[in-house]
């Protein structure tokens, strides 16, 4: 039985980190709006969530790691998530490819994405809480 | 929890910002300085932002890496009955151009607010991830 919600709600964990991560780089964009030659990142959710649940590519070129004393690869975190340089819009004398906008916008999409994640999660247990009662 | 990184990446981002706007009111406050402390006419002083690696995924925060002085030429205001004057009866007055710390006093409130409203909206998303399954 506990395996049964621990299975119900691995999908729910696995997207609430990732969205947890996407908003952890959005908010480096955001705090290095004005860092000379800086260059905006974010990852493409779908196929990091899909990597991250085992079904896509994404995951399984992950680097291999034998040794403590091994060096991660570059951009390499725990969820085998590809982080990309983002397209730029306009470009900058100083070299910053980070669009406010964009980055605004991206921010408040994930944020409300994480709650309705929290608010699903929410449910669920609300459900299970239901279904033990006698 | 990446959630967490958000608020050092946004706190780092505010101390720079409040940095950059430390540099701008001692500009703008020394605009008609003529002698500095070294006997000097007041430079205008500029901060230089660099990202700096945050946590162990990628998050990047800003930090000012140095604090550089303007090698604008200074502005020479003719004056000849000041003790301050050259032989041409110019003195040279310090090169801070208020338009220029107008606009970056701006771009650094708004850059700061930006900041404070992820750190909000970080903590927001983290109240609500604790109240799960109540």
């Amino acid at each position: 039985m506990i395996n049964r919600i621990d299975q119900e709600l691995s999908f729910s964990q696995t997207a609430l980190n990732l969205r947890a991560y996407r908003q952890e780089l959005l908010a480096s964009n955001i705090a290095n709006a004005d860092t000379p030659n800086y260059k905006a990142r974010d990852i493409d959710f779908k196929a990091a969530l899909e990597g991250a649940l085992g079904k896509g590519q994404s995951g399984a070129l992950a680097l291999v790691q034998t040794s403590e004393r091994h060096l991660p690869a570059a951009g390499s975190n725990r969820f085998g998530a590809a982080v990309q340089y983002r397209s730029e819009e306009q470009s900058n004398v100083d070299g910053n490819t980070v669009s406010m906008d964009v980055e605004r916008a991206a921010f408040a999409e994930n944020a409300i994405q994480m709650e309705a994640m929290l608010t699903f999660i929410n449910g669920r247990f609300k459900t299970l809480n239901s279904a033990i009662q006698p | 929890m990446s959630v967490f990184n958000v608020f050092n990446i946004a706190g780092s981002a505010l101390t720079a910002q409040s940095a950059r706007l430390n540099a701008v009111a001692s500009n703008l406050a020394n605009a008609d300085s003529v002698a500095g402390s070294n006997g000097q006419p007041y430079r205008a002083k500029q901060v230089v932002f660099a990202a700096n690696p945050v946590g162990a995924e990628g998050g990047q925060g800003v930090r000012v890496t140095q604090v550089v002085e303007s090698a604008a030429p200074l502005r020479m205001h003719y004056e000849p009955g000041s003790p301050f004057a050259n032989e041409q009866g110019y003195v040279a007055m310090p090169n801070v151009n208020p338009v220029e710390e107008m606009v970056n006093m701006i771009s650094a409130s708004r850059s700061y607010q930006t900041n404070a409203e992820v750190m909000n909206t970080a903590k927001t998303l983290l109240l609500k991830t604790l109240a799960i399954g109540q």
